[in-house]
This record gives C-alpha cells, sequence and structure tokens, in this order.
C-alpha cells in the first residue's frame, strides 16, 4: 500500500523521531528565511482541502516548495465537490493527474483511511474531522523540543475541547510513545471518559487549576462550534472555568510554555495578556509547522521513485 | 401429487421435542409424517444423511427494499437470499417507499410475493402513519391483509404516549409491538456504539443509554397496556437485564438478537469500514456477551437478522455518510454455529428453537414444526460443512456484509418451502 502519513497512532517512535530530527535540519537560521532544497525535484503534491484552512494548507504549500516539489491547491469550494461528485470519484480524478501525493484536510473523521483503501497514490492526513491531525502533533512536539533536551518525563495539559479535537488525539499518542505524563482538561461534556484509555499515560480532570499544576507544557484548543451538535457553554462561562489566564502560569513550572494549534479566540479560551506573554510559543508552532511539513513530504515522497528521476 | 422424501437426517423438532434420526415425509406441500424408514411410492428423494433437518427458518427482521428500493433489493432477490441462508419464512419491515402503513402496500407486497418469492413473506406493518410517530397507522386493515406485527423499524417510536395507544391497539389485535429501541436525542449524530473506539476513531457515539432508556420505557408501558412487546435486535447489556426482569414478571415482552451483535464488538470494526455499521451499533464486548448469555439464558427469544441492503455507491463514503445497515440472511447460521452452538454457549435444539418456535411464537404463525399438516417448510443445514462466503456471490442485490471472505464451519445445505427445494448449495 501507498505509504503516505494517515496518523500519529500507527507510527512508532523510532519514525517520529526520525521526522522530529529531521525537521530541526530544515529549521531556518534565526533571522533568515526556510531554505530552498531541491530534494523533491520532479515530484508534485496535491493540497486538497474539504474545510476552511489557512494556516496548514499555506504551511504545506511552502513545505513542498521549499522541497522542489510543484504544489497545487485545490479547496473544496472550487472543486466537483460542489457539483455533487463523490469523494472517492474526486480523488480517483485527481488521481489521474499523477501527483505523487495528495495532502488532504476532510470534515470526516476517517475520510482519508477510507481513500487510502481505494487509492494508489499516498494520503497525508492534513485533519479528519474529529480523529487526527498528525503533522500538528509532529510540529507541536518539535516545538517543544526545541525547549528542552527530551519528552520524557514532561507533564503536558491539554485543556479545553478534547472531544472534537483531532490536534488532542495525535498529541496524545505521540507525547504518550515518549512516556509523557499527559493531562486532558476541559468541561465533562467535552471530555469523554474513554479517552484515558486510548493510550498510556493519560489523566483527565475538569479541573483547569489541577492540570496546570506543575505541567511543563499548557496546550489550549479551540472551542470547535462547528462540530458541536449541541448547545454547549456560554462563551463567558467557559472563559471563567477554561480560559488560561495570566495567573494560572504562576500555578505551572517556571519555565512552562503555552501553546495553541490556531486559530486562536482571545478572551474565548486564552486571554490575550496570556495568548502574548514571554511563555506563548505559538508563533514558534507556526514555524516549525514548515519544518516538520518538509520533513514528512520527504519522507512520503523522497523514497517513491519515478522512472527517470534522480533517486535522492 | 408432489412427494418429497428427506432421508436419514438427523431430525430436530423442537415443537415437539423430536430429536433423532429419521425421515421427513411431506406431500402436496404439508408435512405427511416424520418417522424411520419411510419409502412413499413416487417420491424425490433428499438425502440428508449427516445433516441437521428443522423445521423451515424464520428470520422476523428483514428489509427487502420492495416498494421504492428496488436497486438495493427487491423481494424476489432476498427471498432468493433468505433461501440460500436457510430460511423459509421471513418478515419484511415496513420502511419501503411508500411506507407499508395502509393495506394497500402490505397487500402489494404478498401479492408481489405471492408471484416472485420462493420463501413465505409475513410483512410487518409500520405503527405510524409514515413511520413518523405522530399518528398511528392502518394497523387493523393492515392486520386483514396479512401483516403479523407492527414496527416502525429504523425509526422508534419516540412519543410515550404514541406508543401506549398504539400498543393498547395491537393489544386488541392480538399483534405484537416491536421496537426499534433508540432515544434519538441520547444518539444524535452518533454513527458507532459509545466508548473507547469511538473516542479513539473520532466518531461520534450511539451511547448504549439511548437503547436502555427506551427498552425500559415500553417495558413500563408493556405491563400498562397488557401488549405483547417485542425488542428488536437487542444490543445492550442493560437492555437484556431488562428483558429478563420483565420476563420474570410474567410481562409478554420478548426479544431478538441478531448474528452480527452475537459475533462482534465495536473494536473488531476495521477502521472505517462501513460494512460494520449498523444501528444499533457493534457495542462493546461486555455487552457481546450479555447478548450471547441472554440467547443462551432465555431472556432472548429470536435470532433475527436484520438484512439491511444498501447498494455499493451508498456505502462507498465517508463513514459518517454511510447509511446505517449490514447483509445477514446467508450467513446467519454460519455465525450463530460459530459464535453459539460450536463453542457450546447453547445446544443445536436451542439453535433451532432460536429461529423456529421462538418467532413463530412471538409473531402467532402456524410455522416452525414439523407436526403432521404444517406448512411442508424444512431447513437442512449442516454442523460441519467447511465454506466461505463470498459476498459477490451473494443472491441479494447488495454486497454490504462484514462477513465476506469469512470461513464458517457449518451452515445451510438446503432449504424447502411447501415440499418444494428452492435452494440447495
Amino acid at each position: 500500500m501507498a505509504q503516505g502519513l494517515l496518523g500519529i497512532e500507527s507510527l512508532s517512535r523510532e519514525e517520529i523521531q526520525e521526522i522530529l530530527d529531521r525537521a530541526r535540519d530544515f529549521q531556518p537560521r534565526e533571522g533568515q528565511s526556510f531554505r530552498k532544497y531541491d530534494l523533491l525535484r520532479d515530484r508534485m503534491v496535491v493540497n486538497l482541502f474539504f474545510e476552511a484552512s489557512t494556516r496548514t494548507r499555506t504551511s504545506f504549500e511552502i513545505a513542498a516548495k521549499r522541497l522542489g516539489a510543484d504544489a497545487v491547491s485545490i479547496t473544496a469550494q472550487a472543486s466537483s465537490v460542489s457539483k455533487g461528485e463523490s469523494l472517492v470519484d474526486t480523488l480517483n480524478t485527481l488521481g489521474a493527474m499523477r501527483p505523487d501525493a495528495i495532502i488532504m484536510r476532510h470534515a470526516a473523521s476517517g475520510a482519508p483511511h477510507f481513500l487510502q483503501r481505494h487509492l494508489g497514490i499516498p494520503i497525508i492526513n492534513a485533519g479528519d474531522g474529529t480523529h487526527e491531525h498528525p503533522t500538528q502533533a509532529l510540529l507541536d512536539a518539535r516545538t517543544i523540543l526545541d525547549r528542552g533536551a527530551k519528552l520524557e518525563g514532561l507533564r503536558v495539559a491539554i485543556i479545553g475541547d478534547i472531544a472534537h479535537s483531532r490536534v488532542a488525539r495525535s498529541n496524545v499518542y505521540l507525547l504518550s510513545k515518549f512516556g509523557v505524563d499527559i493531562v486532558l482538561c476541559g468541561p465533562a461534556s467535552l471530555l469523554p471518559e474513554p479517552l484515558k484509555e486510548i493510550a498510556p499515560g493519560v489523566t483527565l480532570t475538569t479541573n483547569m487549576d489541577e492540570a496546570i499544576r506543575n505541567a511543563d507544557v499548557i496546550m489550549m484548543l479551540r472551542v470547535q462550534l462547528e462540530r458541536q451538535h449541541e448547545p454547549g457553554f456560554s462563551a463567558s462561562e467557559y472563559f471563567q472555568f477554561y480560559g488560561l489566564r495570566l495567573e494560572h502560569l504562576k500555578l505551572a513550572r517556571p519555565d512552562a510554555i503555552v501553546m495553541h494549534p490556531g486559530p486562536i479566540n482571545r478572551g474565548r479560551e486564552i486571554s490575550s495578556e496570556a495568548a502574548d506573554s514571554q511563555r506563548s510559543v505559538i508563533l514558534n508552532q507556526v514555524e516549525n509547522g514548515i519544518a516538520v511539513r518538509m520533513a514528512v513530504l520527504e519522507r512520503v515522497l523522497a523514497v517513491r521513485k519515478k522512472d527517470g528521476a534522480t533517486a535522492h | 401429487m408432489a412427494r418429497l422424501l428427506i432421508k436419514n437426517g438427523r431430525v430436530i423438532d423442537p415443537a415437539s421435542g423430536y430429536d433423532g434420526v429419521a425421515d421427513v415425509w411431506i406431500e402436496d406441500g404439508m408435512i405427511k409424517g416424520v418417522g424411520v424408514g419411510l419409502r412413499p411410492a413416487g417420491s424425490d428423494v433428499f438425502d440428508a444423511t449427516g445433516l441437521i433437518v428443522a423445521p423451515g427458518f424464520i428470520d422476523m427482521h428483514v428489509h427487502l427494499r420492495e416498494p421504492g428500493f428496488e436497486h438495493a433489493e427487491t423481494i424476489e432477490s432476498g427471498s432468493r437470499a433468505a433461501a440460500a441462508g436457510g430460511f423459509t419464512s421471513i418478515c419484511p419491515m415496513p420502511n419501503t417507499k411508500p411506507v407499508n402503513d395502509n393495506a394497500t402496500v402490505t397487500s402489494y407486497m404478498i401479492e408481489k410475493a405471492r408471484r416472485h418469492a420462493v420463501v413465505n413473506v409475513y410483512p410487518i406493518g409500520a405503527i405510524t402513519k409514515a413511520s413518523l410517530g405522530e399518528e398511528l397507522a392502518a394497523i387493523g386493515s393492515m392486520k386483514q391483509a396479512g401483516a403479523v406485527a407492527i414496527s416502525d423499524d429504523g425509526r422508534p417510536v419516540m412519543n410515550a404516549r404514541v406508543m401506549r395507544r398504539a400498543m393498547e391497539f395491537a393489544r386488541s389485535l392480538g399483534m405484537p409491538v416491536i421496537n426499534h429501541c433508540e432515544d434519538l436525542h441520547l444518539s444524535a449524530g452518533g454513527d458507532m456504539h459509545e466508548g473507547a473506539e469511538s473516542v479513539r476513531l473520532g466518531l461520534r457515539g450511539i451511547p448504549g443509554c439511548s437503547e436502555d432508556v427506551m427498552v425500559a420505557r415500553d417495558i413500563l408501558l408493556a405491563e400498562v397496556t397488557g401488549a405483547r412487546y417485542h425488542v428488536a435486535h437487542i444490543s445492550s447489556r442493560h437492555s437484556v437485564e431488562m428483558v429478563k426482569f420483565a420476563k420474570s414478571r410474567g410481562l409478554a415482552v420478548t426479544a431478538e438478537a441478531t448474528p452480527h451483535h452475537l459475533a462482534l464488538a465495536d473494536r473488531d470494526m476495521k477502521p472505517y469500514d462501513s460494512n460494520y455499521k449498523m444501528k444499533p451499533p457493534l457495542r462493546a464486548p461486555r455487552d457481546v456477551s450479555a447478548v450471547l448469555e441472554g440467547v443462551a439464558n432465555g431472556a432472548i427469544d429470536a435470532i433475527a437478522t436484520d438484512h439491511a441492503p444498501h447498494p455499493g455507491s451508498e456505502k462507498m463514503q465517508e463513514f459518517e455518510s454511510c447509511p446505517f445497515g449490514i447483509l445477514g440472511l446467508e450467513t446467519a447460521i454460519g455465525v450463530t454455529l460459530e459464535q453459539m452452538v460450536h463453542p457450546g454457549v447453547i445446544g443445536v435444539t436451542r439453535m433451532v428453537q432460536l429461529f423456529t418456535t421462538g418467532p413463530a411464537r412471538i409473531l402467532g404463525i402456524d410455522r416452525g414444526t414439523l407436526a403432521k399438516g404444517a406448512a411442508g417448510d424444512v431447513t437442512i443445514f449442516s454442523m460441519d460443512r467447511e465454506w466461505t462466503y463470498d459476498v459477490n456471490k451473494s443472491f441479494s442485490k447488495s454486497r454490504n456484509s462484514p462477513f465476506d471472505g469469512k470461513s464458517f464451519k457449518g451452515g445451510p445445505v438446503a432449504t424447502v418451502v411447501a415440499g418444494e427445494v428452492v435452494w440447495k448449495v
């Protein structure tokens, strides 16, 4: 089967480590832009986004271009999907145009997994419903590692709408493989009990202070109103109980960092002061997104040698 | 007239308690006798040596999709799949288009079946008009036209008062009320059982309690009304407990289980494979154990397949967009033998009961026995024949089965309806 990247759950710790190590090579030097490489010359990737996205789509596109590949971006509104074409037909049509990989975001959990069974071209999952967002977890890990030597033994609090978060799931799978102590926190209706069974090292709490106490990393999540199908918390009530404010940081380790996959909603799940504080590494995450996606694209594409193409 | 002798099989007839090697003599579509060494002159002979010969199996829960969805299944194709699964009688649910909520549709189905079906077809009428859960359907006239029970299957009756009125009316008509138990507010948007697997896969859950609260409600209403009440496709452990409790209180409450709920749990689902998507969903392993135990201890009275054909185009989509339901007729005996009889959870006689006297008593139909004068319907199956299910060779018009490619030990060998062999291996 085509080897794309569908999720973190099925990757081994060694495979993850390789990607993280390689991503470091691609990080830009202080004050410089990302270096341009020739590693994926003659390769073509299609960015197929069925859901709105700014940072992930742009990040993948820049990553592909920095490696010398051609990148085409398609959004669902602009494609035949709006004319009623089925997902399988859309993908088969794109497949016939011979891209080397399809980077795909879709609102349905498992959509890339379902398609990969019917398509010989590797699929890179750029977020599927409420399931996984593997490159986000990789860039988060890269960002954490930029501040410290290793992941083992860290305490990471992930706070917010866990139930609907693919970022949370991918992070849980990744961090768990590295022996991280993971605390998931949110209102009970967004924190299903079985979460603690999905990977070793996971604990749950509905109390934000408890989650943050002694944390090395505080990862805030957006409230995914578009994925909730019932009335939830009022915005002010949510912020009162699950919004990150500067005073919370006193409970965490002195060198703790604040992360957020974006887009952030100031005053909803994080205060402006916390988002802009010295502790915040939100923009480092964005930067690492490109480095990590370069490593992923290289891994998926460089091994696929076309006839006549130079092996790298 | 036509004579058929099914010779030398192990005849198991739970209705009479008979179990032994014997011959079954069918003449003019009716059982003429069961005995040793029967040799009626001029009869066709089926040698059943080494096989089980049982009364014709009844599947009280199928979807034949006709009228309205003939691209998925027809009464004819569904009946052929039934015959190939060892069933001689099937009960199509009313969620056709139009819904079977009046005598005209019921009569249409019966007439279609008379002309094209190879097995007996006993339609189940709707509880409410268009199965919308609001106004009662034309229950009395559907009964006169031949409907044997009422159900809004595929949908629950959400309004308790409507359910109460339906039970009262059905009781006066002597019909059982079958409910698809699912509180739609609790299950809203769900695609699989709510538990560790749904959380892991990021799919929305259908909690066990969405089934349980409705089973509880209905049992209370059955007590109030004195109706015969039947839980379709029971799947959760608490529901099994409650049905057992209702029986211990002497209520006319019964339940059926599907082969797939006996065989598969949520964790057995291939990720995002819609051939594992149905309602109620494949539940947690402890629910599967409870259903198996309920079948063994008598809390559950029948095995029914909930055969639900969907064409490939509908099942080839993102998991959350795919319709609910899987095929079941052709694999029912194989799966039941594997899950229940071979491991010794139940004996083969109990299995035959679950497919014959069990459903016949619930429905009040005159089938499921080899008594002299009964309909000449016989299911002949093997306990040890090895075979592999190939869904591409299915008689169904659809291909949605999680058991495709699965090997079985034991399965149907021949199906006899009114003295005629309508299918053999």
